[in-house]
């Protein structure tokens, strides 16, 4: 595998990674909010 | 999520590369969940009970997701048809830049993940509504009717149909008639859209094999057909003002908006061109039709605020 390969197989990991943190901390958030609503 | 792109003789260079998670955006045909998410935001607006902000996001949330998962899976399912259409060769499973079982798992999980989230979260009939939208779209239209039969869309409409159905179920917990309604609206409002689309994007469905109208039964009975669909469509869409479910400034620009859609399709129906790059009339018509859903639900909305 070329060095340039595996850069970019890194840097798509990366992307991926930080999207999937940012969708579960988003649903974190949601979860929360849902069950206070919930309450009301 | 670790799944390694196929090697094929168009993607060499891609080969061994993951997928980006823009193709996994991409699966989910964000340009078509605009007009799902805005229709049931708008069906979940015009309904009498107000819905908690939290949960009114969630179920709004939940149709997104839904659509998301249904495009994905039919995009799993059709990517071989894909390949051959030039409208969709570019989509991530055609032109190899994702494996197919990467999206059937992500279709399946997001799909899942709306219906539970819905049933959870916000109430039961909008979840069953969500299922059964989902379900529809990928057996019924994908698996079922879209390769086998010229009424493809006419039936396999219904499944664009639920969102306002979901978003008033959710904020109300039951169906009545204004959301039939919608949901008819849209039914019928399915055929004319993406008949003037295929009329000049015919080649394209025959070279892929898809029997859509204009391929079997030619322009001109497509173009008739167009305009036939229309006026139950627009019986429907202006209905709700005399029936006095809705106020006048709905009516008002139902009645004006279905002028022009008919217009429109009269055009269509008369055209006799023949060459797909000069078809003037169909491609205003699609053209409009997207406007005329957009605007129609938004000034449903507007009514009931005004007249609430």
């Amino acid at each position: 595998m070329m060095p340039s390969e595996e850069a970019e197989i890194r840097r798509r990991q990366k992307a991926r990674a930080i999207v999937m943190g940012a969708a579960l901390g988003g649903l974190v958030i949601l979860f929360y909010a849902i069950s206070i609503a919930k309450m009301l | 999520m670790t799944d390694i792109v196929a090697d094929t003789g168009t993607a060499s260079s891609a080969a061994m590369l993951p997928a980006d998670w823009r193709d996994f955006l991409a699966l989910t045909k964000p340009r078509v969940m605009t007009l799902v998410v805005f229709t049931g935001l708008c069906g979940m607006l015009a309904a009498p009970h107000a819905i908690n902000p939290v949960l009114g996001f969630t179920a709004i949330l939940c149709i997104a997701l839904g659509a998301g998962a249904a495009a994905a899976l039919n995009q799993w399912y059709e990517a071989d048809l894909d390949a051959l259409m030039e409208r969709t060769a570019k989509r991530p499973l055609p032109a190899g830049r994702m494996e197919r079982q990467s999206a059937l798992h992500f279709g399946v999980g997001l799909g899942v993940f709306s219906v539970l989230l819905m049933g959870l979260a916000v109430n039961t009939l909008s979840a069953a509504i969500l299922t059964v939208s989902i379900l529809f779209y990928v057996l019924v239209y994908t698996v079922w009717l879209k390769r086998r039969t010229p009424q493809n869309i006419v039936i396999g409409g219904a499944a664009g149909a639920f969102p306002p159905l979901i978003g008033w179920a959710a904020a109300t917990g039951h169906v009545e008639l204004m959301p039939a309604l919608l949901f008819a609206l849209v039914f019928l409002w399915t055929p004319p859209h993406f008949w003037a689309l295929s009329l000049f994007v015919r080649t394209d469905y025959a070279r892929a094999g898809v029997p859509m109208l204009p391929v079997v039964a030619g322009l001109r009975h497509t173009r008739l057909q167009v305009l036939l669909y229309t006026l139950p469509m627009v019986a429907v869409a202006v209905a709700p003002w005399p029936l006095k479910l809705a106020g006048s400034i709905y009516g008002v620009t139902a009645t004006a908006l279905s002028m022009v859609f008919f217009a429109l399709a009269v055009r269509v129906a008369l055209n006799t061109e023949t060459d797909q790059a000069t078809m003037k009339p169909e491609r205003q018509l699609f053209a409009f039709s997207i406007l005329y859903l957009f605007v129609l639900f938004g000034a449903l909305v507007v009514d009931r605020l005004v007249f609430a």
